[in-house]
């Protein structure tokens, strides 16, 4: 097995405040490696250090075995990126958008043409591609940024939250081909998101990181099995009170947010109907209840005691106040 | 030179496609010229500028519009950073210096087009050149404002955030650069105390070598315009350069 990146204490501050803290990783050749975390989590900020766009505060990472302190052209030529916000001339045709990438890799005549027409093909938009990128719809527009960056036939692809703000159909559709990509092309996919099912249906690995520092790492499945349990969420308007009534031995944890309650447990189909009579017998109401299994929402909050969606506005919250304080 | 080239054929297509800003950006200069030029033609006094006003005019407006379209074209650098295009090519494992060259190039080329554009109205309402060299004495003129304003617009969008300023560059740059040069009326007519200000201002130089060309009359001897203006080219692409260099998305 090849390494494909090698990260090693990378850090970035910005300020005073420290965006990625420490963080070492490796990934593998062809592995689908995700980096899922709330926004303002550090997600961009590495993938910005990885392809050479931002100097590190700290630390290293080589790519492909290339420095990216010491050979950015190297790294450059070795990776595609989609970025996070659309990056396209929008006043070029999409086949104009393709062949400008192609000459600024250098790309002889024939090699580009050739490649520009099976990559359009591939994310099916050949019989697009003399139109002007303003008329296309977000979904066309992402499938021809991912396009535009397999035209050099990078060794490493970076997606940075290649879904955010898509229809769940056009979704389903991009995460069928990045699949295809990592199996067929034998691509390392490095890729951002704060979708939790997007980075479970994706990754062989995740990292889940959280104010710039990496707090678990492992496959999908066994992130869900350090959970202990399944989970069993119940609704009420009485959330503190269910805390304290139930205690047994079999509930590993439970937390309450908002007006909900999440018990984690083993077994769950055993105990729910316990659940049920321990809280009917303290006349506490039950909106609602379900059982299911973990997901990675459910590792999220494990690790960090929030929903990933309290984090992000949690982040908004933090960068106001950091936008706020830079402009005094 | 193909990393130059590449960015310089993204300017063309995009100036070609852009018809209604192609005549906007024309249709100032062009109306100024016939406003000010045919109505102000028999009021002001012929005689000091050896020809007729409009014809005095004429270097002046093509002058303008080779200097707005070449600053518009160094500031595209900030659209391109705000819709995220900034990002594809700076990724890309060309130089900065070649990025920079290559907007310098294109914005230089379309503002070189447009002034010609005027060119070719101004002698529907009775330019006459006098000789083809004088023709191209003009176009070398047009070329190095261009270059030296191109690489000026592309200066100040690195350091630029957004549009905001825009207006303050607007009014407090590219029209005091404008109105100082000598495009509206002779350096001569100005009170002593203004010449020396009119004297800093580059595109002086810039419009006095298109009138020796187009007219065969300036005030400035052409041999110290063509070095002024070679000069201030030089030295913006170098300012722009280096300050390109350090942009930061």
């Amino acid at each position: 097995m090849t390494i494909a990146i090698h990260v090693t204490d990378l850090t970035r501050r910005f300020g005073d405040l420290v965006a990625v803290d420490r963080i070492s990783f490796e990934i593998v050749q062809g592995e689908i490696f995700g980096l899922l975390g709330p926004n303002g989590a550090g997600k961009t900020t590495t993938l910005s250090m990885l392809s050479t766009m931002l100097e590190p505060t700290f630390g290293t990472a080589e790519i492909m075995g290339i420095d990216i302190k010491k050979d950015q052209d190297g790294v450059r030529k070795a990776i595609g990126i989609v970025f996070q916000d659309q990056s396209l001339d929008e006043e070029l045709t999409a086949w104009e958008n393709m062949d400008f990438h192609g000459r600024l890799y250098r790309l002889p005549k024939e090699i580009r043409e050739q490649r520009i027409d099976e990559l359009l093909k591939l994310v099916e938009l050949s019989d697009r591609k003399n139109d002007i990128v303003k008329t296309f719809s977000g979904g066309m527009r992402r499938r021809l940024e991912i396009a535009r960056g397999l035209l050099h036939h990078p060794q490493v692809l970076f997606l940075d939250e290649p879904t955010l703000g898509l229809d769940p159909q056009t979704r389903n559709h991009l995460w069928k081909y990045i699949e295809i990509l990592a199996k067929e092309k034998n691509i390392t996919i490095i890729l951002t998101t704060h979708y939790m099912e997007e980075a479970d249906r994706l990754c062989n690995r995740i990292a889940i990181i959280d104010h710039g520092k990496i707090i678990a790492l492992d496959t999908p499945a066994q992130l869900k099995d350090s959970i202990g349990g399944d989970v069993v969420t119940i609704q009420s308007p009485d959330t503190e009170k269910i805390a304290t009534t139930l205690v047994a031995p079999w509930i590993s944890r439970i937390e309450s947010h908002d007006d909900e309650v999440r018990i984690t447990l083993v077994n769950a189909e055993q105990h729910i109907s316990t659940i049920v009579t321990r809280l009917n017998e303290e006349k506490i109401p039950i909106t609602s209840i379900s059982v299911h299994k973990p997901t990675l929402e459910d590792v999220f909050l494990s690790f960090t005691g929030k929903t990933i969606r309290e984090r992000d506005a949690d982040s908004k919250e933090a960068m106001r106040m950091h936008f706020r304080m830079m402009r005094h | 030179m193909e990393i130059i080239y590449t960015i310089w054929l993204r300017s063309m297509k995009r100036f070609v496609r852009s018809k209604s800003r192609i005549f906007g950006s024309i249709a100032m200069p062009l109306f100024l010229l016939l406003f000010l030029g045919l109505g102000l033609n028999s009021v002001v006094n012929a005689s000091s500028l050896g020809q007729e006003y409009v014809m005095f005019l004429v270097p002046g407006m093509v002058a303008m519009s080779v200097l707005f379209s070449s600053i518009f074209s160094g500031l595209q650098i900030i659209w391109d950073k705000q819709f995220g295009f900034l990002k594809e090519t700076l990724v890309a494992p060309v130089s900065r210096l070649e990025i920079m060259l290559g907007q310098t190039a294109g914005g230089a080329t379309t503002s070189v087009l447009q002034g010609l554009i005027l060119m070719v109205f101004s002698v529907l309402i009775g330019l006459r050149i006098q000789n083809p060299v004088g023709f191209f004495i003009a176009l070398a003129f047009m070329i190095l404002v261009g270059i030296g304003f191109t690489a000026f617009g592309i200066a100040i969008a690195s350091r630029m955030e957004d549009m905001t300023g825009f207006q303050l560059i607007m009014n407090f740059v590219i029209f005091p650069l404008f109105g100082l040069s000598g495009a509206l009326f002779p350096i001569s007519s100005l009170p002593a105390w203004l010449v020396p200000v009119t004297l800093m201002d580059p595109l002086t130089y810039g419009v006095e070598g298109i009138r020796f060309g187009l007219t065969g009359v300036s005030q400035i001897n052409p041999v110290v315009c063509a070095a002024v203006v070679a000069g201030f080219a030089v030295a913006m692409t170098a300012i722009g350069a280096y300050l390109f260099r350090k942009i930061s998305i």
